[in-house]
């Protein structure tokens, strides 16, 4: 528990509180952030959206829109609202440890 | 566009150059915005696609079956078969109503239309022509869209119609979008947002349409939110090219060509290019944008087809003028890096002002079809605007927000 605390301050976030350096990313810090932003337990349909996100943009380097998502991550878009209210693909991001999606003008 | 900076760069024994496209008809997209308030007629925006290409251009007519990546070959509709040794793709993109639920269901084009064909414009200058009063919606369902400011000025211009037949005060105009403001960037996002509520325009954010219901009138978000409507003007999804998806390892699970940000190549193949709306690239998918591209695609594929290593670069410049109704209009130029910022464009004494209303912004949209036929299509540059984008001009210390 000690370590997650100091993990966390050393952590350099975003004013959205998106992390600087997805390189800093581990599993507790996504329950961490999962928690502060009102999802109290990441189940494995969570864990399944978070863990597309974040290996679609390492291959990238862009994060997947949420039509992407629902396309490929395997969990249709109702669901992904009711998993990450609101912005599905900014909180699972966020969540994921990858910067924003870049919404494109 | 393209073929046409091509064939000014090639001579004819260099390069054979090959333009194929499913129909004959050219549309100038930006007029469309016009259409359904009677602003523009159909006749004046649609031109033969063979009228705009230079001699020594080949015109094939037939829609593209798929690509055949590993032989270097188009495969077309009608049997033919065309090899090449450079491929651009330059598909634009396709509406996709049908990924929404209900959006083709009872009252399309009905109570709810898109202004985003020109069918649909057509129609909808009907629809607008017999509204007498109620509730309409402008609505994005999602990103990305062509030209992502067009839903916002068609609202702008809505509300200028409105007021002109003297029954503004009977209309609720109401904005629906998907992102958390009323445009994508900070600066310009809170710019525009003060303009739709100068004009009493409802603004209703982080609204992602999961469900049209056509019967009783309502757009429903997948998390249950519910905005009503008696007159829709929505954007559909867009997607890319079926020959797109179609062909495998050429596009994305959207049918957008996979691009290098820089060199416009993509990355499917070292010899297949991709231009304009047709590319993945997080930029706008706006007509600026193809023309910037322009210049940096055709040096790269003279460069490539000389053996040599592409050099040229596009920077993400993209620059629209933007209606805001009542024979104003404000302009916002931006690249992958700058957001769009207050100040005066091209230069820093303008003539023209960035990010504020002006009636010459206004003149300058209504004197871009001309440009548009005559400079831009034929590939040739527009004195002055350069593909990169320019810093001078550009207010970069703001006030704290």
């Amino acid at each position: 528990m000690t370590t997650i605390e100091i993990t966390r301050r050393a952590l350099a976030r975003d004013p959205e509180g998106f992390l600087v350096d997805s390189g800093e990313w581990t599993p507790e810090i996504a329950v961490e952030i999962a928690q502060e932003s009102g999802i109290a337990e990441l189940t494995p349909r969570h864990w399944q959206v978070v863990e597309f996100m974040r290996e679609r943009y390492l291959e990238t380097g862009t994060a997947p829109s949420i039509r992407s998502l629902g396309k490929e991550s395997g969990v249709p878009i109702k669901e992904l609202y009711q998993l990450f209210p609101k912005g599905p693909a900014k909180l699972a991001a966020k969540i994921g440890g990858i910067p924003k999606p870049r919404g494109c003008i | 566009m393209i073929a046409n900076r091509l064939r000014r760069r090639l001579d004819e024994d260099e390069a054979h150059i090959t333009v194929v496209d499913r129909d004959d008809l050219h549309v100038y997209q930006p007029g469309l915005l016009f259409v359904p308030f009677g602003l523009a007629d159909v006749d004046d925006i649609v031109k033969p696609r063979t009228r705009q290409l230079r001699r020594g251009i080949a015109f094939h007519e037939a829609a593209v079956d798929r690509v055949a990546l590993e032989d270097d070959r188009v495969e077309l509709d009608d049997g033919t078969i065309l090899p090449y040794d450079v491929l651009v793709v330059a598909t634009g993109v396709t509406l996709q109503p049908e990924e929404t639920e209900g959006l083709l269901g009872d009252g399309w084009r009905e109570r709810m239309f898109t202004f985003y064909d020109v069918g649909g414009a057509e129609q909808l200058a009907r629809a607008l022509d017999g509204f007498n009063g109620g509730r309409v919606v402008v609505n994005l369902v999602d990103m990305p869209i062509k030209c992502p400011v067009a839903p916002l000025e068609f609202a702008f211009l809505a509300d200028s119609y409105f007021t002109e037949r003297g029954i503004r005060d009977r209309v609720e105009l109401t904005y629906v979008t998907p992102l958390d403001g009323a445009f994508t960037k900070p600066v310009a996002s809170e710019r525009l947002a003060g303009l739709l509520a100068s004009k009493g325009i409802e603004l209703v954010t982080e609204f992602a349409v999961g469900e049209v219901d056509g019967n009783t009138g309502r757009l429903v978000s997948w998390d249950e939110r519910e905005v009503p409507f008696d007159l829709l003007v929505t954007v559909p999804l867009h997607g890319g090219a079926g020959y797109v998806a179609r062909s495998e390892g050429l596009g994305d699970a959207l049918g957008f060509v996979p691009t290098d940000p820089q060199t416009l190549r993509s990355l499917a193949r070292p010899n297949v290019f991709a231009i304009g709306d047709a590319t993945n690239l997080p930029i706008s998918k706006a007509g600026s944008v193809t023309h910037f591209e322009g210049e940096a695609l055709a040096e790269n594929v003279v460069r490539f087809l000389a053996g040599e290593e592409l050099a040229a670069a596009y920077d993400g410049h993209a620059n629209c003028f933007i209606e805001t109704g009542f024979g104003k209009a404000l302009l916002i130029d931006f690249n992958y890096e700058t957001e769009p910022l207050p100040g005066r464009f091209p230069t820093s004494v303008g003539p023209l002002s960035l990010l504020e209303e002006s009636r010459l912004n206004h003149l300058g949209k209504l004197m871009f079809p001309w440009i548009y036929w005559h400079v831009l299509l034929p590939g040739r540059d527009l004195p002055g605007i350069t593909p990169e984008m320019p810093e001078r001009g550009k207010e970069r210390q703001l006030d704290p927000v």
